[in-house]
C-alpha cells in the first residue's frame, strides 16, 4: 500500500466529514436575513467605508525576509540527512551558507527593518 | 504485546491496517475536540478559582456537545459586504491542511507475529511517508491562507487585521520552527517520523530532547515555544484579540463556520502535539525498559495530553503579547538561537563522530550506489 | 497503471482549471487562490513521479512563502478591491495573443520532430531527500559551487528587501 495513497484517502475521508456537517447544518438551520442583520460588525458603529484599503508596508518586508530565509531552509533538508556520511566536509559547507544569510540578517536588523513600528 | 497476523476471510490485517488507522485516527481527533473544550474550560475555571462548566451532564462534560449542537443549529449570517467565494472557502482550507497533518503521526509500533517466531514491527499510522517532517510542514504553511483569507474576504477592519497579523506572526516563528525542527532531524537522522521516533526508543536520555545537551533542549523549548504561536493560541493570540479586535479573523463567521475555525485550532493543537512528542519526547516510547509492558499507544496518548495541559497553563499563566515584542521574539530571538542550536549541533556531531564512520573526505566516487541506506516506508510491503 | 493514469487526468484537468482562473479571474486574491491551488497540483505531480523532496519544497516555498508574499502585494496595494483593474485596451492584448500563439506553435513543433521526450526519462538520481543531499554536498560533485552561490543570490535578496523597503519609508 502507498503511503502517499492512503494519506490522500485520510484527507478526502476529512473533507467529506468537513462537507457533509456543513451541508446538513445548512439543511437544519433556520434562515431569516435582514438588512440590518447583515450589517458588517464593527461594534455598534455603520461601518466608513469598506476595509479593502493599503494596509502596513511593514508586513510585506518580513513577508520578502521569510522567503529568503524559507529557501535556505530548503537547502538545510538534504543536508541534515545527509552530513553524517558526507562528513566534516558538509558542515564547512554548510557553515559558510549559514553565515552568509547571517550577515544578511544582522543587515536587516541594523537597518531596522526587524523593528516593528 | 504480540499481536498475530491474523485474516478474516480474504481481509489480511497487514492489509487493513491502515484503513484501520484512518478510522481511529481521524475518530480520535473529531471526537476529542468536545473533551478537550472541556477539559480548557475546567481548567482554566480551577486556575482562576471559580466554577467553570458544570450543568450539563456529570461534571458539565456534555457542555461541548451542547455548544455543538447548538453551533449546528444557528442562522448562519452571510455579512453583505463579504467576498462570497473566498469567504466560504476559507474555513474550509484552513480545516483541511488540519485535519491532513494527522496523516504522518506515528502513534504506535505494532508487534506483528508473521508466522515461524518472526515479529516484525508495524508502525501504525495512516501514511508512513518517508518525509513526513517536510508534509508537516508543507501543510502547516498553507494553513496562513485560511487565516489571511477570512480575515480579508469579511471586508471587516478588524477582521482584516486580525488576518494580517496572524499570517506575518505564522511566518515568523516557522522559520524559528523549521530550524528547531531541522536540528530533530538532524539528530535523528531522518525525515521519516516513524524512523524518527525508532531512534529514539530506550530511556529517556535516549529521546531528542536529552541528546547533545543542552543543544536538544534549547531546540525543543524553541520548537515549544514556535509552535504555541504557530496555533496562534495566548500568549501569541494576537489574531483574535478580543480585548481589540473583537474576534479578529472570524468576528464575520457564525454558525457551523465558526465551528470550523474552532475545530481547527483545537485539532492544530493535537496535531502539533503530537509532532512534538514524536519529535523530541520519544513518540510511542517508554521513558524506561521497566515500563515497556504499557503499550506505545498509551505513551503517546499521554504525553499529547501532556502538551494539551501546558497548553491550557499557559494560556491561564501569561498575558498576550504586544505585538511588536512578539516579532521582536520572533525574528531575534528565536531565530538566531535555533539557527545556533543547529549548527552546533551539527558540528558537535562531526566532530565526535568516530573517523571510521565517516565515509572520509573528498568523496570522489558517485555517492548514489547501493552502499548508501535509504530510509523505504516501511508499510509498503 | 490502470489506477495512476486516471488520478493524473482528474488532477491534470485540476491544474489546468486552475491555471485558467489564474489568468481569467478579474478579481487578483481570487487569482492568487487559484495559483497556490497550481502549485500543490504540480506538487502532487511531482510526488506522482517519485521526487518527493521537490514536491514538498514545492508547498512549502513556492505555496507557502512565495504566494503569502504575492498575497500581500495584491492586499498592500489594495488590488483586491471590488472593481479591479479596468481592462487596459492598448497593445497588451495583440501582444499576448501573439507571444501564447508562438509558444504554442513552438510545443506542436517540438511535439511533431519529437524534439521533447516522449515519455518520462529515469533520472539518474532519486528523488529522496538522503540522495539529493548525497548528490548536492559531495566536493567531487560540481553543484557545491552552485548552492554556495545561491547564498550570495540570497543574501542579495535580503539586502536589497531592507534597501527598498528604506527607501519607500524616508
Amino acid at each position: 500500500m502507498n503511503a502517499y495513497l492512503t494519506a490522500a484517502m485520510f484527507t478526502i475521508t476529512g473533507f467529506a466529514f468537513i462537507a457533509s456537517t456543513l451541508l446538513i447544518s445548512r439543511i437544519l438551520r433556520p434562515s431569516a436575513p435582514n438588512p440590518d442583520k447583515l450589517e458588517t460588525y464593527e461594534c455598534g458603529p455603520l461601518p466608513v467605508g469598506d476595509a479593502w484599503r493599503q494596509f502596513n508596508l511593514h508586513y510585506y518586508l518580513f513577508a520578502l525576509v521569510f522567503v529568503v530565509f524559507d529557501v535556505e531552509a530548503a537547502f538545510l533538508y538534504p543536508w541534515a540527512v545527509a552530513f553524517k556520511l558526507e562528513g566534516p566536509y558538509a558542515v564547512a559547507e554548510m557553515l559558510i551558507f549559514v553565515a552568509l544569510l547571517l550577515a544578511g540578517w544582522a543587515y536587516a536588523w541594523k537597518r531596522g527593518a526587524l523593528e516593528w513600528e | 504485546m504480540v499481536i498475530p497476523n491474523f485474516s478474516i476471510g480474504p481481509l489480511h490485517l497487514l492489509d487493513v491496517l491502515p484503513y484501520v488507522a484512518i478510522v481511529t485516527i481521524l475518530g480520535v481527533i473529531l471526537l476529542l475536540t468536545p473533551f478537550l473544550v472541556w477539559y480548557e474550560r475546567v481548567a482554566l475555571a480551577l486556575i482562576q478559582d471559580r466554577l467553570g462548566p458544570n450543568r450539563v451532564g456529570p461534571r458539565g462534560l456534555l457542555q461541548a456537545f451542547a455548544d455543538g449542537i447548538k453551533l449546528f443549529l444557528k442562522e448562519d449570517i452571510r455579512p453583505s459586504a463579504i467576498d462570497a467565494t473566498i469567504y466560504y472557502a476559507a474555513p474550509v482550507l484552513m480545516m483541511i491542511p488540519a485535519l491532513a497533518a494527522c496523516a504522518v503521526l506515528p502513534v504506535a509500533d505494532l508487534r506483528i507475529d508473521m508466522g515461524g517466531g518472526r515479529i516484525e514491527a508495524i508502525p501504525f499510522v495512516v501514511g508512513n511517508v518517508n518525509i513526513g517532517i517536510l508534509y508537516l510542514l508543507g501543510l502547516t504553511s498553507l494553513q496562513v491562507y485560511g487565516i489571511v483569507l477570512a480575515g480579508w474576504a469579511s471586508n471587516n477592519k478588524y477582521s482584516l487585521m486580525g488576518g494580517l497579523r496572524s499570517s506575518a506572526q505564522t511566518i515568523s516563528y516557522e522559520l524559528s520552527m523549521t530550524m528547531a525542527v531541522l536540528t530533530g532531524v538532524l539528530i535523528s537522522g531522518s525525515t521519516n517520523m516513524v524512523e524518527i521516533v525508532r531512534s529514539q526508543a530506550g530511556t529517556v536520555a535516549d529521546w531528542n530532547i536529552a541528546k547533545f545537551l543542552p543543544l536538544g533542549f534549547i531546540a525543543t523549548v524553541v520548537y515549544l515555544i514556535a509552535m504555541v504561536a504557530e496555533t496562534n493560541r495566548a500568549p501569541f493570540d494576537l489574531p483574535e484579540a478580543e480585548s481589540e479586535l473583537v474576534a479578529g479573523f472570524h468576528t464575520e463567521y457564525s454558525s457551523m463556520k465558526f465551528a470550523m475555525f474552532f475545530m481547527c485550532e483545537y485539532a492544530s493543537m493535537l496535531v502539533i502535539s503530537g509532532v512534538a512528542t514524536a519529535l523530541w519526547f520519544g513518540g510511542w516510547n517508554s521513558p524506561h525498559p521497566a515500563l515497556n509492558f504499557v503499550p506505545g499507544f498509551v505513551w503517546f496518548i499521554l504525553k499529547v495530553v501532556a502538551f494539551v495541559m501546558v497548553y491550557v497553563w499557559v494560556r491561564a499563566t501569561l498575558p498576550r503579547l504586544r505585538y511588536d515584542a512578539l516579532m521582536a521574539l520572533g525574528w531575534k530571538r528565536l531565530l538566531p538561537i535555533a539557527l545556533a542550536a543547529l549548527v552546533l549541533t551539527a558540528t558537535w556531531d562531526a566532530v565526535r563522530t568516530p573517523a571510521d564512520k565517516k565515509s572520509g573526505w573528498p568523496v570522489i566516487e558517485a555517492p548514489h550506489d547501493a552502499d548508501k541506506p535509504v530510509a523505504r516506508a516501511s508499510n509498503a510491503r | 497503471m490502470q489506477g495512476n493514469s486516471i488520478g493524473f487526468w482528474i488532477l491534470a484537468a485540476l491544474c489546468i482549471a486552475a491555471a485558467v482562473q489564474v489568468v481569467a479571474n478579474r478579481n487578483p486574491v481570487r487569482s492568487a487562490l487559484a495559483l497556490v491551488g497550481v502549485m500543490c497540483c504540480l506538487s502532487v505531480f511531482y510526488f506522482a513521479q517519485g521526487a518527493e523532496f521537490v514536491g514538498a519544497v514545492q508547498v512549502i516555498v513556492y505555496a507557502g512563502a512565495i504566494m503569502v508574499l504575492f498575497l500581500f502585494v495584491i492586499m498592500l496595494l489594495n488590488l483586491g478591491a471590488p472593481n479591479p483593474m479596468m481592462d487596459r485596451v492598448g497593445l497588451s492584448k495583440p501582444v499576448a495573443l501573439l507571444a501564447s500563439a508562438v509558444l504554442l506553435g513552438s510545443l506542436a513543433f517540438a511535439g511533431a520532430l519529437k524534439i521533447a521526450p516522449g515519455r518520462a526519462v529515469k533520472s539518474p538520481v532519486s528523488g529522496t531527500v538522503q540522495q539529493i543531499g548525497y548528490a548536492l554536498f559531495d566536493p567531487g560533485r560540481p553543484w557545491l559551487f552552485a548552492f554556495e552561490l545561491t547564498s550570495v543570490l540570497l543574501l542579495v535578496g535580503v539586502v536589497g528587501a531592507v534597501v527598498l523597503a528604506q527607501r519607500r519609508s524616508d
